[in-house]
């Protein structure tokens, strides 16, 4: 009452939202906290980021090898996190020696896929027009995701928690085990993968084809294999990659790679596509980006992030942060 | 003497007035299905000047027909009441429609211009993406334009489309798309479908070709969007996702890239399939040896897993589409 007395006798009195002004003022602490909010952020962004890479890595090998963009990808990833779920579902406590059989096995169940789709729907069309892969691989991509659909069901589905959940604290930092998980398997699988491009024979075979395969064929490799090869080891990758975003995330369905698939191709071409170690920073670069974009006033323009970073490096820099302009020879 | 395509058009355009003079004995059930078949029939051709004529691989025609969709929507909606608001009574609305149609699909065809000038240096797959992710942006925009209505849409969109507007706008969708092809100048178009290189050798300015694709192909994309919209009253951002386009794509695939005849044919047949799936999905047989098996349910349930199967099957063995004989092979020869 005694506001509104006091209002009514001062109609022109200014409103008090005018009068009061945020005061930008960095005090020590204030600082603090905003670098540990910032850490938080960083150490977030690098777990989605370090999956986007291990995603990305499948596209820019493929890439590499065919030329074409594989885009039933994404739901390799899908379905390596539903082997994942099934595998864990039937465990009996999780530990780590639990979650690593399950991450195991669902590399080894999509391995297996990746080489199949390879086998039976790209195989036949080697010699063709770009477009007719394309689009074959568009329909394969929706055969898994409509296939996934009347199997699994459409709903989302709680993913198990594979590995033992703890939460440490770090001053102000809250890590979760899960996080920590994610960074040390991708990081791994990113060495292990360095490993097999540089240093071992069919390593090697897997760069020759993807410089010439005519040449490559002419010393005597056998590109069908490499070409297996190849998915075998991307949609493996694929595969960590859908478990350890189902770790995080927690909830899965059969539409669930869509998204981290484009996202995790926006990756492969802003490191510069057909480049191993730039799908790696361009995952890690992305996940930092749209987590930083997620925790600011622009939380709901998220998604569309990552097809914004496409168009503008397609149109400034087409070979990506660390590839290579070449030349169309005719 | 009017030329042959024009009477053709005229001929087009008479029938869907007639078509509209019975729609009120027509179940309103029906109704709604040939005029979904209609707005279908313009985006398959439309898309096909881009995908098939052009062979540029676009996956974002959902996107320009959300823009249509919205801004005709916004026409009719907020726009006219304003400025005009005698066009929204009795005799106007017939001229207001055609009017926020076209407005709609002009502000496609700006949104075509937007994306096809930077992304169309891209070739092949990079394209497909670009567009792709056109789309969702397009779709994260509506979602947060408040005024639009966000994530839940825009309700209350007044029921002005008719089957005359559909089938006048789909006969002047196949008329433009068949006669700029057919045209001297429309000939750029299979120069750059069939070998960039070679037609930019030739003199023809490939860029302009193909924007000139997409602005046309997103302007009636537009149309279909307005004419969607104030079919089904109320449209969202999900209406408009990536699958939406992908049905498009089907559509082409299917006819048969670059045939607009084998086109319209699996734009009607892709439409018509789900309600017959879903009429004869209560049917019951009898068989025996086959019980989960008895009525045809399954099939309905499982028209996505066919649709994809079919767009692979017809990859490897018809690349050409179902509806393509002799000429026109959808492949290029390996040299």
């Amino acid at each position: 009452m005694a506001e509104c007395s006091a209002a009514s006798a001062t109609p022109f009195a200014r409103p008090r939202e005018q009068t009061e002004r945020p005061v930008y003022q960095l005090s020590t602490p204030q600082l603090s906290t905003l670098l540990t909010e910032f850490a938080q952020q960083l150490i977030n962004g690098l777990s989605l980021g370090a999956i986007y890479a291990l995603i990305a890595l499948g596209y820019t090998m493929v890439y590499g090898v065919l030329r074409f963009i594989n885009f039933a990808h994404s739901d390799v990833f899908m379905v390596g996190s539903f082997a994942g779920f099934y595998i864990g579902r039937g465990m009996p406590k999780e530990s780590f020696a639990t979650g690593f059989l399950a991450l195991a096995g669902a590399m080894v169940i999509c391995a297996v896929l990746g080489v199949t789709i390879e086998r039976l729907a790209y195989r036949p069309l080697r010699n063709r027009s770009k477009l007719t892969v394309l689009i074959t691989a568009i329909g394969v991509s929706l055969l898994l995701e409509n296939l996934g659909q009347f199997v699994f069901g459409a709903a989302p589905k709680a993913f198990p928690t594979l590995f033992p959940v703890h939460t440490f604290k770090l001053g102000g930092l809250v890590i979760n085990s899960s996080q920590l998980v994610v960074l040390v398997v991708a990081l791994a699988l990113l060495g292990a993968l360095q490993y097999i491009v540089l240093r071992t024979k069919v390593g090697t075979a897997m760069r020759a084809v993807s410089f010439n395969p005519q040449a490559a064929s002419l010393v005597g490799i056998n590109n069908d294999r490499i070409i297996s090869f190849t998915f075998a080891l991307g949609s493996a990758l694929a595969a960590a990659g859908g478990i350890l975003y189902s770790l995080n995330y927690q909830a899965i369905d059969p539409l669930m790679g869509v998204l981290p698939g484009l996202k995790a191709f926006v990756a492969a071409v802003l490191g510069g596509i057909g480049n191993i170690p730039g799908a790696a920073l361009g995952g890690l670069l992305l996940g930092v980006v749209e987590t930083f974009v997620n925790g600011s006033r622009f939380s709901t323009f998220t998604d569309a992030i990552a097809f914004a970073i496409l168009i503008a490096i397609l149109l400034f820099r087409p070979a990506g942060l660390l590839g290579k302009m070449q030349v169309e020879k005719v | 003497m009017i030329p042959r395509s024009q009477v053709a058009l005229l001929c087009a355009i008479a029938v869907a007035g007639l078509l509209a003079a019975c729609a009120s004995r027509i179940d309103d059930y029906f109704a709604l299905i040939i005029s979904n078949i209609g707005i279908n029939i313009i985006l398959a051709v439309s898309l096909n000047l881009i995908n098939g004529y052009t062979g540029q691989f676009s996956l974002g025609h959902a996107g320009f027909m959300a823009v249509g969709a919205y801004s005709a929507a916004a026409i009719t909606m907020f726009g006219a009441p304003k400025l005009a608001p005698a066009l929204t009574q009795g005799v106007g609305i017939h001229a207001l429609f055609p009017i926020a149609l076209v407005g709609g699909g002009l502000a496609a065809a700006l949104a075509g211009v937007l994306v096809g000038a930077p992304s169309l240096r891209l070739k092949g797959d990079y394209l497909a993406i670009v567009t792709l992710g056109f789309g969702e942006i397009i779709r994260v925009l509506f979602r947060n334009v408040d005024s639009l209505g966000g994530a839940l849409g825009l309700n209350g969109i007044p029921a002005y489309t008719n089957l005359f507007w559909v089938y006048a706008f789909a006969a002047l969708t196949v008329y433009v798309v068949v006669s700029l092809v057919n045209s001297t100048y429309g000939r750029g178009f299979l120069a750059v479908h069939d070998d960039e290189i070679a037609a930019e050798a030739m003199g023809i300015n490939t860029t302009r070709y193909k924007i000139t694709a997409f602005v046309v192909g997103a302007f009636f994309a537009g149309v279909a969007g307005g004419l969607y919209g104030h079919s089904i009253l109320t449209i969202a951002p999900t209406g408009f996702d990536f699958m939406r386009s992908i049905e498009i794509v089907v559509m082409v695939i299917l006819g048969g890239m670059g045939n607009t005849t084998g086109v319209i044919i699996a734009a009607v047949l892709l439409t018509l399939l789900p309600e017959a799936l879903r009429m004869i999905s209560g049917v019951r047989v009898e068989l025996p040896f086959a019980a989960p098996f008895n009525n045809f349910k399954w099939i309905a349930d499982t028209r996505m897993i066919i649709y994809s199967l079919l767009v692979i099957v017809l990859m490897l063995a018809r690349p050409q589409g179902l509806f393509t004989w002799g000429k026109r092979s959808g492949e290029k020869p390996k040299i």
